[in-house]
């Protein structure tokens, strides 16, 4: 067990590294000289070499990388070029926690409604319920997140005032301020989700339902409810949450447009005005983030697997 | 004589035009073990299956009466119903039990559960009677096996704590679906031994499911021989097999393999599809005794000569 999850880890980190290198070279590579760009229009060739010796851009390549390496790990990751604040405040401090939010209720609405459709469409299968379901959710996952999020402001924030346009409350500050802020953000991001959950459970389930030991379970006289939910859905839970693992590189890039449309000061709306405004060290710090959340997040289904199937765990 | 514990009357299975058990009536009396044989696709585990309620709805259509004890109509009970027999006073091994185990529960999880809720034992008395049952059924250090998964155990311990499972609210009626077809030769037989000493033991009747006739004549009292869904003949093992009088029976019995001997003559020929079953004896077409009206007469199952027997042309002598 522990030797399997150290390899696990230990892959982990030679991921971590390649995209390291990746968003490292990212800004070398990168059109535009952000000396040049700090300086303005007119500059003397000494205040040039004075401001690049400061930043540390005249030194070879391998010596940038690990100094912003090293600098990377004790969370000094600079500061920003155009508006002098600091990076790892504005990203991790800021930025991150409200995507983590959005995000993390996303996840946890898919789920509540995505596995129960899922369950319903996979036990009443070829049924009217289970037309209706697949509709619903080829609709959810078809629809783009913007028009969706705008659809929402206009009707129940605009028209009827239920929930409010924009803005983020902390929901550990005031949970339920904090949750009736991220409604219509985490409704509208988790649409495409709630499509992906029930068309994963939807399957397993109908493959698991057809299983000897559902048949057994019925034999020796266990309620429908449980012979579902306790011997079926049980055993889908590693194909749920393998997809959720892997989803979630998606849905960070939905969090990207769900930012913006409902003004959410999150890491996606953070990189858009860091791309658009040429700060590469922020687009840098940025990809970083979202690169390690993706591979942690998918470390940890990999270390979940022997957790939800006794199969996999080392006898 | 007393009525029987189940007694079945023109049990049929449609699906969709097929017609997968066509007419099948057997009975079997208290604490008596019946052999359902025959080939693959004879219907052997459909009985079964259609017995316990859990054949797939879709468009499977059930007709025929299945009297249990005192329970008139046991084809057209409701799930709720069925809940209420199920595991406690019919139940059922499976063929394979290393699938028929839920391989997210430990055994002893899944043992329990059975008994906390078809008996309404408390989680205690129900973990003690668990271990007390797995001892039964030869399972050596119970206790510790209580926290093993399926997959940790081997196919005959996995069988063994199947055998527990169905028995352990002491069912009236146990139905054994090839029980043994998974596992080694050697351990068939201390499984076959473990369920007939079993239901001996609780008074329990038992329904088996083989396709191996020599196991069938060792083990149980009748024997019921089926082909493509239907009635052939059936009665005492000893009768039935020592004098067959159906030419089915005839040819099952000389597939029986005795060791020493050098023939290995497989029989001619191969089950109809569905769409080409004669609508008389389903056997007809592959029969060596078929007359002119098999193929569209359908031979009644009479009783005769100390067996019930379904044929037109029967081999009465020899």
């Amino acid at each position: 067990m522990l030797a399997q999850s150290a390899a696990k880890i230990f892959q982990t980190a030679v991921v971590l590294f390649i995209v390291s290198v990746a968003s490292f070279s990212l800004l070398k590579l990168a059109p535009g000289d952000p000396v040049m760009l700090m300086l303005g229009s007119e500059f003397s060739q000494e205040s040039y070499d004075s401001l690049q010796r400061e930043l540390g851009l005249d030194r070879p390549f391998l010596v940038q990388y690990l100094a912003w390496l090293g600098n990377f790990m004790i969370g000094d990751w600079g500061t920003s070029f155009v508006s002098r604040a600091d990076i790892f405040n504005f990203v991790v401090i800021e930025a991150l926690p409200v995507t983590l939010t959005l995000t993390f209720c996303s996840i946890v609405l898919a789920i509540v409604v995505g596995i129960p459709l899922g369950v319903i469409s996979a036990i009443r299968k070829d049924t009217i319920w289970d037309t209706v379901i697949a509709v619903f959710a080829l609709t959810g996952s078809a629809f783009p997140s913007f028009f969706l999020g705008i659809v929402l402001i206009w009707f129940l924030a605009v028209q009827f005032g239920i929930f409010p346009v924009m803005g983020f409350v902390a929901p550990w500050q005031d949970f339920w301020l904090g949750m009736y802020h991220m409604a219509l953000p985490a409704l509208t991001l988790s649409t495409y989700f709630i499509g992906m959950i029930v068309r994963v459970t939807r399957s397993s389930l109908i493959d698991v339902m057809d299983q000897p030991f559902i048949a057994a379970a019925k034999a020796r006289g266990e309620p429908r409810w449980r012979v579902v939910w306790v011997h079926g859905v049980r055993n889908i839970a590693m194909p749920v949450v393998t997809m959720i693992g892997l989803q979630l590189g998606g849905i960070l890039q939905g969090a990207v447009l769900t930012e913006t449309v409902f003004s959410l000061p999150g890491i996606g709306q953070m990189l858009t005005d860091a791309v658009l405004g040429r700060e590469y060290t922020l687009v840098q710090a940025g990809v970083m983030l979202t690169a390690t959340l993706f591979i942690v997040i998918n470390l940890l289904v990999d270390l979940s697997y022997p957790l939800l199937d006794p199969r996999l765990r080392p006898r | 004589m007393t009525a029987p514990l189940l007694d079945v009357r023109g049990l049929t299975l449609h699906r969709g035009t097929k017609r997968i058990l066509d007419d099948v009536s057997l009975t079997i009396g208290r604490g008596e073990t019946v052999a359902l044989v025959g080939e693959s696709g004879a219907g052997k585990s459909t009985i079964a299956v259609a017995l316990m309620g859990l054949i797939d709805k879709g468009d499977a259509v059930i007709e025929g009466e299945a009297r249990f004890d005192g329970i008139d109509n046991l084809v057209g009970l409701t799930e709720k119903q069925w809940g209420k027999l199920r595991g406690k006073r019919l139940s059922m091994v499976f063929q394979d039990a290393g699938s028929a185990l839920n391989p997210c529960y430990t055994v002893g999880s899944q043992l329990a559960s059975v008994l906390r809720r078809n008996l309404g034992l408390s989680r205690k008395t129900a973990q003690t009677r668990a271990v007390e049952l797995l001892e039964n059924v030869g399972i050596n250090d119970a206790a510790a096996r209580m926290s093993a998964y399926p997959h940790q155990l081997s196919g005959g311990m996995q069988q063994r704590v199947m055998v527990a499972i169905a028995l352990a609210c002491n069912p009236d009626l146990l139905f054994a679906d090839e029980p043994t077809s998974a596992l080694d030769v050697t351990i068939q037989a201390q499984i076959i031994r473990l369920i007939l000493d079993q239901t001996k033991t609780r008074g329990a009747s038992c329904i088996f499911v083989l396709h191996d006739l020599a196991l069938a004549s060792q083990s149980c009292d009748r024997i019921v021989v089926l082909y493509a869904g239907q009635v052939m003949e059936a009665g005492r093992c000893d009768v039935v097999l020592r004098d067959p009088k159906h030419p089915y029976t005839r040819l099952l019995k000389s597939c029986v393999v005795e060791i020493g001997t050098q023939n290995l003559d497989p029989p001619e020929g191969s089950v109809p599809p569905y769409e080409a079953m004669p609508a008389g004896c389903r056997f007809s077409t592959r029969c060596p005794r078929a007359q002119a009206r098999c193929a569209d007469e359908r031979p009644p199952l009479v009783e005769t000569q100390g067996r019930a027997l379904a044929c037109w042309n029967p081999e009465w002598t020899r």
